[in-house]
């Protein structure tokens, strides 16, 4: 370790290793952030869940959106695996099915970046998926 | 893949730890190299989350999912249901005690939502053996500001901010400071009091495990504000852990130069030594522990002269507590204002307690000043176990006192805990129900000062001594209405004159019992009646005579024969030579032996 010499050196090096705990500070405020949450029953994984996920994380990470990226259990929407649910801050929550790759980039830019409606959408009849 | 995706955050406080979170670390790490995931979740070992009664806890990220009472055998489960396929394991989650419901995400369950962390805002959150983690929370840059201010700033700012002492007192802090700033000395002290000694709190311990360079940062500051160029920490032998993480923490704090000549390449140069204690409650008061260091006997001595005057080795010292400190980094950072915002009108900020006794959630929590016992006791604490009645909260340990019903809703802080007759103390808070016998804890508390007194002063050591005399010949069924009378007398005079802050404080479990239970002492003297049931010999085991069917079952097992009754008839029991063992109450088959 070498030594820190000024306000300027810590505050830099702060900067640097925020990133590692990035993630840990982001869930404790989950409601001021987008907060995604991903399907991943057997047929989520079976069909890509784990994937879209990877690709949401990377992809949030380096468009710099600030997101808590979940996953959860069976969101009881088989016949559109993979499923994802986005909560942007002070909204109601939005599910989207078949999501690939490239419906996710499509999310991204459309929805969480400008609010702007994208196709997929899975009418909502039912509270928040789990988590009381 | 560098980038984690989610945190395993697991426990690493003494009362976890206890009951192996390194074996847990181990077979997480374990079970994601197993599926490859290592390179994807992250598992950290943390300070105490505060819920230790239901530990070990292990908590994922980002989803705030919070397991309870994990096992090692329990994570590979863990890992292959939660990490890997998004399914939570039902039966590690906490358990609302009203509904019986699994809550999963910790911001849901009502031990902490009503929380704001401050002095516990790292604990529980970051991996306390590396200081990197510190730093990436704003750590030592509240020092690094404080040294391009001057130390006139920075303690009026500490005024500004309504901080008082944690360790009990409620001195404000930035007079303190003040005051040790402008004495004139060639060398001054600056000292952190871990001697934490009332029983049942163990906020510092958490705090000194889970966040120790919060509290070295502090020093620090105080050192540059007072004046000081070293620190000490006075902390217990018992605290083995606390100990270990301290000294990995200054090690890397010198190595990154926050510690030590030339600090942030300002001129100010400080370091910190650490310094044990065995334990007696008394060289937790701030002189008998200045006297402790220097190597004398842990006795206190009158004040004036303070510590800020004339403390360790005769040199300007300023003393101040572990959770006090915790709070001073985020002051700095955050300012007065924003501190000063939070809490009541003289209490500003937050208390961290160490809730127990007969309540549903058990644990540490960190709340604002000014919140309501009902909040604490219902909301956060999930409200009395078994759905038994609420009797009365102790708070402040052996120096504070017993509040009932009618405090419910009063708010807790320094002012009205004493305008109730108790203290604040340390922060220890004990919940009892309608099996507790008021006087049987006052007696306990006694016991404890009867102990600890150092015996320097006569009315501590002689007078505390008396009081428990009479405690025990009324919980014994042999006291008398002027009983009552002398313990509240006595209890005066023990208060207005014994030399140190034990002595003086020693009183108020009695004569807080004695103001809000006075009825339950006068059954105890008049009727030989304990409502509670737990002063023994006030117990009556009968035989009510409808109810027994002269089966002789009793008789034949009481072990002294106080047993007397025809077959088929009812049978009685002689109150002489009955010694209340409980025996006959067993082996009655018709329920016809109660208590009484
Ligand atoms: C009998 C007795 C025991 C005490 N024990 C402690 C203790 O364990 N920890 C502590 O911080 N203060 C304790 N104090 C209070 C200290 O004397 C002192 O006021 C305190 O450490 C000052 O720090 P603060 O202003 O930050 O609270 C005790 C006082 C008395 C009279
Ligand atoms: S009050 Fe008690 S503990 Fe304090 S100096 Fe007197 S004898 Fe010792
Ligand atoms: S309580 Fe024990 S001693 Fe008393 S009557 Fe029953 S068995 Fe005998
Ligand atoms: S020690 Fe683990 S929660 Fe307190």
């Amino acid at each position: 370790m070498t030594k820190i010499k000024s306000l300027a050196d810590l505050r830099k090096i702060k900067e640097d290793l925020q990133e590692k705990i990035r993630l840990r500070e982001n869930a404790d405020q989950p409601e001021k952030l987008v907060q995604i949450k991903v399907g991943m029953a057997t047929s989520g994984i079976a069909s890509g869940a784990k994937e879209v996920m990877n690709f949401l994380i990377e992809e949030l990470e380096k468009r710099n959106v600030e997101a808590v990226v979940t996953q959860t259990g069976d969101m009881g929407y088989c016949f559109a695996e993979p499923t994802i649910e986005v909560i942007l801050p002070g909204q109601e929550p939005v599910v989207f099915g078949n999501v690939n790759v490239k419906k996710a980039d499509e999310i991204i830019e459309k929805y969480i970046k400008n609010g702007e409606l994208v196709d997929g959408i899975i009418p909502r009849n039912y509270e928040t998926i789990d988590n009381k | 893949m560098a980038k984690y995706n989610q945190h395993l955050l697991v426990c690493g406080g003494t009362g976890c730890r206890a009951s192996q979170s390194d074996a847990i670390v181990e077979s997480l790490n374990r079970a994601l190299a197993e599926r490859s995931l290592d390179g994807e979740v992250k598992v950290v070992m943390t300070g105490c989350f505060g819920f230790c009664e239901k530990g070990p806890i292990v908590k994922v990220l980002p989803d705030n999912t919070f397991y309870t009472q994990v096992t090692p055998a329990d994570c590979d489960e863990i890992v292959a249901e939660h990490i890997y396929k998004g399914r939570k394991v039902n039966r590690l989650l906490y358990t609302n005690p009203e509904n019986q419901e699994h809550v999963s995400d910790s911001k849901h369950m009502g031990f902490y939502r009503k929380q704001i962390r401050i002095a516990l805002r790292n604990c529980g959150f970051i991996d306390p053996e590396n200081i990197d983690e510190y730093i990436a929370r704003d750590g030592y840059a509240a020092l690094g500001k404080v040294l391009s201010s001057t130390p006139e700033q920075v303690v009026n700012d500490l005024i500004k901010s309504g901080l008082r002492g944690r360790g009990g007192g409620g001195f404000p802090t930035g007079l303190k400071w003040q005051i040790t700033s402008k004495v004139k000395a060639d060398q001054k002290y600056v000292v952190c009091n871990a001697d934490e000694g009332d029983p049942g709190a163990f906020m510092d311990r958490s705090i000194l495990e889970g966040d120790p360079h919060s509290v070295i940062e502090a020093m620090a500051i105080n050192g540059f504000c007072t004046g000081a160029s070293k620190g000490l920490i006075y902390i217990r032998a018992e605290y083995p852990l606390a100990i270990a993480r301290l000294k990995v923490a200054l090690s890397q704090a010198r190595e990154y130069g926050l510690l030590g000549e030339n600090i942030l390449g300002s001129d100010f140069s400080f370091d910190i030594e650490m310094r044990y204690g065995a334990g007696a409650f008394v060289c937790g008061e701030e002189t008998a522990l200045i006297h402790s260091m220097e190597g004398h006997r842990g006795e206190p001595t009158f004040k004036p002269p303070f510590p800020s005057e004339s403390g360790y080795l005769g040199k300007p010292t300023n003393v101040n507590n572990v959770e006090t400190y915790a709070n001073i980094p985020v002051i700095i950072l955050k300012g007065p204002e924003w501190f000063a915002s939070i809490g009541s009108e003289k209490s500003k900020g937050t208390k961290v307690f160490a809730l127990a006794g007969k309540i549903n959630n058990v644990g540490l929590i960190e709340v604002p000043m000014g919140t309501t016992l009902r909040e604490v006791i219902y909301e956060i604490g999930g409200g009395i176990k078994d759905g038994k009645q609420f009797k009365a909260v102790q708070t402040g340990g052996p120096s504070g006192g017993c509040l009932t019903t009618k405090h419910l809703d009063t708010p807790i802080d320094y002012d009205n805990l004493i305008a109730a007759g108790s203290m604040m103390g340390s922060g220890g808070m004990i919940v009892m129900d309608e099996d507790d016998c008021m006087v049987a804890i006052a007696k306990f508390y006694l016991e404890f000062t009867v102990e600890e007194s150092c015996g320097k002063c006569s009315p501590c050591r002689i007078g505390n001594k008396r009081l428990h005399e009479i405690l025990t010949k009324i919980t014994n069924g042999e006291g008398t209405m002027e009983d009552l009378d002398n313990l509240r007398n006595l209890g005066q005079v023990i208060k207005d004159t014994a030399l140190c802050g034990l002595g003086q404080t020693s009183p108020n479990p009695v004569l807080s019992t004695l103001d809000n239970f006075w009825d339950e002492y006068v059954e105890h003297v008049t009727e030989k009646k304990c409502r509670a049931g737990v002063c023994k010999s006030m117990l009556r085991y009968v035989i009510e005579p409808d109810a027994c069917v002269g089966c002789t079952a009793c008789a034949r097992n009481c072990p002294v024969n106080a047993i007397s009754g025809e077959r088929k008839k009812a049978h009685e029991i002689n109150q002489d030579i009955c010694i209340k063992c409980g025996a006959c109450v067993e082996k009655c088959k018709f329920n016809a032996i109660f208590v009484r």
